[in-house]
Formats: C-alpha cells, sequence, structure tokens
C-alpha cells in the first residue's frame, strides 16, 4: 500500500446535523485504492451517520465527498451507485423469493438486444445466468446453484450473494456495514475470506464492525470515531486490540488533540 | 497482494450445507404445489361428470366457460397486486362500475353505428377501470394507505357510484349487438368470444409476469420492498401501475359481463373480490407477496368456477357455492401459512 496513490473517496470537513445534535463533525477521511479500511466506534459514535453520508442514504450538512477527486452530491442511494460506490446493508437487503441471478440482477435486469424478443421487451435470463456466474467466479464464490431461491441458502451465503452483487455494479468502493454480524463462526471466516478476494480485484472497502478480532485480521488502516469525531486514523500495524478499546471508549487521552477538542466542543454545547 | 486470490478460491463458500437435502425437497414441494392444485381440479372435473350427467355437456362447458371468465380477469389482475405484497378489494365492485359507466355512456349514443358505439364502450369501461386502479395506486404509495384500507374504500365508493348511476336501476338500453359479442361462439359453438379474449389476456398477462422487467419488479417488491427500492427500482411508480393493471382488468370484465346479460347490472361483480382472491391463493399465489404464477391464477379460478357451476348442476342451493369458496379460500391461505413458516424454519 503506496501512499502516493490517489485516493478513490475522500471525505473533507464533513459533517451532518440534526438540529442541535452534531451527529458527525469535521471528518476527513481518504479511502485509497484496493484498501480496507475499517470503521470503528461505540454505538452513537457516528459509523452509521458517516456511512449513511457515502452511500447516499443522507445528505450532509456541511463538508464534501469526493470520488477519484471529483466532488459529489448524493440525493439518494442510487447516486453514489452510479459512481461506483456500492453498500452491503446489515439487513442484506435480498429478496428471498427471487433466485440469485435474479437477486443480482435486481433492477438492473438484462433484456434480450435483438429479434422479435427485443421488441417484446423480454427479459434475457440466459445472459444474466452466464454474466451472474462470471461475477460469483470473479469474486471466488460458490454458490449450489444460480436458479436457487436465496432463501434457501444460508447466513454466510447469502451475505455473500449481497457482497457478490455489490461489485458486480461496483467497480470502486464497496461499504460493509457489519458483514459478520448475525453469522456463525465458520461463516464469518468465510465472510473475511470474500473481503480479502474483493480487496485483491482492486476494490476498496469500508468496514463498519464490532468485532475487534476481525478488524485487526482484515483491515489496513483503521479509522476510531468518537461522538461525532475522528479520534484516530492509524494503520493496522501500529495498534493493539487494548489500544483500540482505549481509542474507542476515550478512556485514553490522544497525542494528536483530537479527544481534547471535542471535549473543547462539549463545554461550547453547554454553554 | 497476490497470495490471496489462490489461497482464498480453496476456501470459498461451500456448496450445499447439511440441510441441503431438505432444500431441495422444499423445492420439490414447490412443483408439486402446482401439479397438486391441477390434480384438485381434474379431480373435481372428474367428480361432477359422475354426480351430474349433465355436467360434460356443451352447454355445462360454455356455461362454465363464460362464468371462468369474469372470476378469470379479475384473478389475473389480483395476481399481479398480491405477488406485489398487496391486495385489492376494489375489483369487484370496479367491475360493477365499469360496466354501469360504459352502459351510461353507451345508451346516450344509440343513434351513431353500432360498432363504434361498442368501440368506445369498451374503452370507456377499460379507461373507468384503470382510473379507479390508479386511484388505489396513488392512495397507497403517495398518502400511505395500507392496500387493504385503500381498495376498501374503493370498493364502497365504487359500489356507491354504480348506484348512483341510473339511480339504481339496471341499464339495459344497450346497442342490440353487444349480446352477440358476451354469447356467440367460435370453433363449431365451443369457444364462447369472452373465453377467446381472456385466454388472451391471460397469455399477455403471464408473459409479462414471467418475461418482463415489469413482472420482475413485482416479485422483488413483494419480496423484499425496501431491497428493490434500494437498488434503485421506483416501487411507488411500479406499485401504482400495478394497481392500474388490476383496475384494467377489472374494466374489461365489466364490459365482458355486460355483454354477456345485454345489461349494466348494479349488482354485476358483488362478492367476486372473494372469488379473486381465493383463485389467486387457492392456485398457490403467496398473500406475503414474491411468489405466485398466472398459471396459479388461472387454475385456481377453474377450480373455484367448477365448484360454483358443478355444484348449480348437481343442484345443490346457490348459498352453499359462497360458502364452499369461503371455506376453501380460508384452507388455501392456511396452507401459505404452514408453507412459509416451514421456508423460514430452513
Amino acid at each position: 500500500m503506496s501512499n502516493d496513490q490517489a485516493p478513490v473517496l475522500e471525505t473533507r470537513g464533513l459533517g451532518k446535523r440534526y438540529g442541535s445534535l452534531v451527529a458527525l463533525d469535521e471528518v476527513n477521511l481518504t479511502l485509497r485504492q484496493g484498501e480496507v479500511l475499517a470503521l470503528v466506534g461505540d454505538n452513537g459514535a457516528g459509523k452509521s451517520t458517516l456511512l449513511k453520508l457515502l452511500s447516499g442514504n443522507i445528505e450532509p450538512s456541511a463538508g464534501q465527498i469526493l470520488v477519484n477527486g471529483e466532488r459529489q452530491a448524493f440525493r439518494r442511494p442510487t447516486d453514489a451507485t452510479a459512481v461506483g460506490i456500492a453498500t452491503v446493508y446489515q439487513d442484506l437487503a435480498l429478496a428471498p423469493d427471487l433466485d440469485v441471478t435474479g437477486n443480482l440482477f435486481l433492477g438492473r435486469e438484462l433484456r434480450h438486444r435483438r429479434g422479435v424478443r427485443r421488441w417484446l421487451r423480454a427479459l434475457d435470463r440466459g445472459e444474466m445466468r452466464r454474466q451472474a456466474d462470471l461475477a460469483l467466479q470473479r469474486v471466488h464464490v460458490r454458490v449450489p446453484d444460480i436458479t436457487r431461491e436465496c432463501s434457501s441458502l444460508s447466513g454466510g451465503q447469502r451475505q455473500a450473494v449481497a457482497i457478490a452483487r455489490a461489485i458486480t455494479w461496483c467497480q470502486h468502493v464497496l461499504l460493509l456495514d457489519e458483514p459478520t454480524a448475525a453469522l456463525g463462526v465458520e461463516q464469518q471466516r468465510e465472510v473475511l475470506n470474500l473481503i480479502s478476494s474483493v480487496r485483491a480485484e482492486g476494490v476498496s472497502v469500508i468496514l463498519v464492525s464490532h468485532q475487534l478480532p476481525h478488524v485487526m485480521e482484515i483491515a489496513d488502516r483503521i479509522a476510531v470515531l468518537r461522538r461525532g469525531r475522528l479520534a484516530a486514523l492509524t494503520d493496522k500495524d501500529a495498534v493493539t486490540v487494548e489500544r483500540l478499546v482505549a481509542l474507542i471508549t476515550g478512556l485514553e487521552g490522544e497525542p494528536d488533540g483530537n479527544a481534547p477538542s471535542a471535549a473543547t466542543r462539549d463545554r461550547k454545547a453547554l454553554a | 497482494m497476490t497470495p490471496p486470490s489462490t489461497a482464498v478460491a480453496q476456501q470459498s463458500i461451500p456448496a450445499a450445507g447439511p440441510s441441503s437435502a431438505l432444500r431441495r425437497t422444499g423445492s420439490l414441494g414447490e412443483r408439486a404445489g402446482s401439479i397438486w392444485t391441477l390434480g384438485v381440479l381434474l379431480l373435481l372435473v372428474a367428480a361432477f361428470c359422475v354426480a351430474a350427467p349433465n355436467f360434460h355437456t356443451k352447454a355445462a362447458w360454455v356455461a362454465t366457460g363464460l362464468a371462468a371468465t369474469e372470476v378469470m380477469l379479475l384473478a389475473v389482475g389480483e395476481a399481479f397486486v398480491v405477488i406485489n405484497r398487496g391486495i385489492d378489494l376494489s375489483v369487484g365492485a370496479n367491475l360493477g362500475l365499469s360496466g354501469m359507466v360504459s352502459g351510461y355512456v353507451m345508451s346516450t349514443m344509440l343513434s351513431l353505428p353500432q360498432p363504434l358505439v361498442l368501440a368506445i364502450g369498451l374503452v370507456v369501461a377499460i379507461a373507468v377501470g384503470t382510473s379507479a386502479g390508479l386511484v388505489n395506486g396513488i392512495v397507497i404509495t403517495r398518502l400511505n394507505i395500507t392496500p387493504f384500507v385503500a381498495t376498501l374504500g374503493m370498493m364502497g365508493a365504487a359500489t356507491g357510484a354504480t348506484q348512483l348511476i341510473n339511480n339504481g336501476q339496471e341499464l339495459s338500453s344497450l346497442p342490440s349487438d353487444i349480446f352477440q359479442i358476451g354469447n356467440n361462439a367460435v370453433a363449431g359453438g365451443w369457444i364462447p368470444i369472452p373465453v377467446l379474449v381472456v385466454a388472451v389476456v391471460v397469455v399477455a398477462a403471464g408473459y409479462l409476469l414471467h418475461q418482463t422487467r415489469f413482472g420482475q419488479h413485482c416479485f422483488g417488491i413483494g419480496s423484499n420492498p425496501e431491497a428493490a427500492e434500494r437498488t434503485g427500482v421506483d416501487v411507488a411508480r411500479h406499485t401504482t401501475l400495478v394497481y392500474a393493471l388490476a383496475g384494467a382488468c377489472a374494466g374489461l370484465a365489466g364490459y365482458l359481463v355486460m355483454a354477456q346479460l345485454a345489461a349494466a347490472a348494479v349488482t354485476a361483480g358483488q362478492t367476486d373480490e372473494l372469488s379473486a382472491i381465493a383463485a389467486v391463493v387457492i392456485g398457490g399465489v403467496s398473500l406475503f407477496g414474491g411468489r405466485g404464477t398466472i398459471a396459479a391464477a388461472v387454475i385456481g379460478t377453474l377450480i373455484i368456477t367448477v365448484l360454483q357451476t358443478g355444484l348449480v348442476v348437481a343442484q345443490v342451493s346457490s348459498s352453499w357455492q359462497v360458502i364452499a369458496i369461503g371455506v376453501v379460500l380460508v384452507i388455501a391461505v392456511f396452507a401459505d401459512q404452514q408453507r412459509l413458516r416451514l421456508a423460514r424454519r430452513r
């Protein structure tokens, strides 16, 4: 991971307020090509707010989001996917009654491009199946049968389908919200392997997770959020789990001065 | 960065887990479900052929076919709505309103050439049905009223409006040729024109539901509306169109029913929503959305119609028909819930 690569995704002074409540304040982050950046923090620290801003679910009150150096204003999730940012939500967001192919192509179904069937606007199921196979192979996901309904797959397989769908449509950035939550130990392992194979494909990943051992295993860098502010941004190798816990809970002062400034803000808010 | 790709390939998500055998029986069970309903239909036909010697005659066949057209059109529209995770209680009342408005418009232009008047009447009937469906869709998606309440309201409004138009009287001053549309038959008298029309609609609806993006989005929305929304499907627009489609089917049904009677009856379509919903659910469309076929709606309709006309031919009181449909509906919904419970347990 060399530092001179242009950031795929960058936030500058990004903030979100709900009335007088500051959910996220002055967050400056860069995401490099092909890295896994983990986002950790306590409940209410601003992780999900940041993720919602990046995925276009909410609009920022301050600051900018840049994708490949270009400023973006996301109004809805499809705006973010249009520039290559895909999100896999915690609750999976698959349609359980559709088969794997149907889910991969939901909202982007392919139609026949010539002949009578083009005129009849018929779905090109064969082509969709072929491309679905390729997409799953690309991230080394094997599902028993892509014509099988997603409700019949295991939790890990469903998570894999959700991730495969995300990167099929978005080549640049994958946002993962607690991808290993609610999964068994073995399935968590499968998802972690999947994340590294996605990274190997050159996709950049932002991973929100409570599970610090997973974060330590898979992330290249770790961003710690505390009370809506970026409390620390560190290379994985430069921290330990104990140190991360200290950063998350704020029980230890930060040398770069972020924690005191958060305290200052709190005092201002009280005044 | 090179080592992961090969290592990961070997550790990829394993194929079918230990419970795969169970899952396979699940999908097999589902396939058996549609065969099962077809079996019930054939059994019913056979039973009535034995119980009522008149049942296999041309007259009974034509009567059954004509009786089926009304419910089948409504059931086809209802199938889209139910697969889209909705319900439309207004299709029966909508049928009555469409027929009455169409009949009223035709009765005011009896001096014009008959084919023209009949064509105008058809357009009016479908337009009225589609409009009522559009209103349903807009109320549901823009005012966020649940489909049950919105279409219940429309059912009341449409029933009332039907009575207002001709002061609650049957309207029979129609172009005389309309009776031919409703009752003439082709293929040696075996296939009435309405049956032919409905057959075309069924094929088109099957294509729309199973071979196009529109149909695929019905399944996607019915299965998980949030997921469909996030992938960029315009759920509100699609849902509105689905109710408009159900309305258009009701409008066409209203015209054909009027043609069969050569009159617009105030009571046309009454309790038809019960038959239509029962038909799709009996056929195997899930009331929870996301699952179903047009074939299911067709088989379900035929089961109900054969039950109805069979009981008539067997000279059972007509009150028993409605009771029979109600009972069969509850049994079908129970079966649907059991299936979903089993699917969730996997």
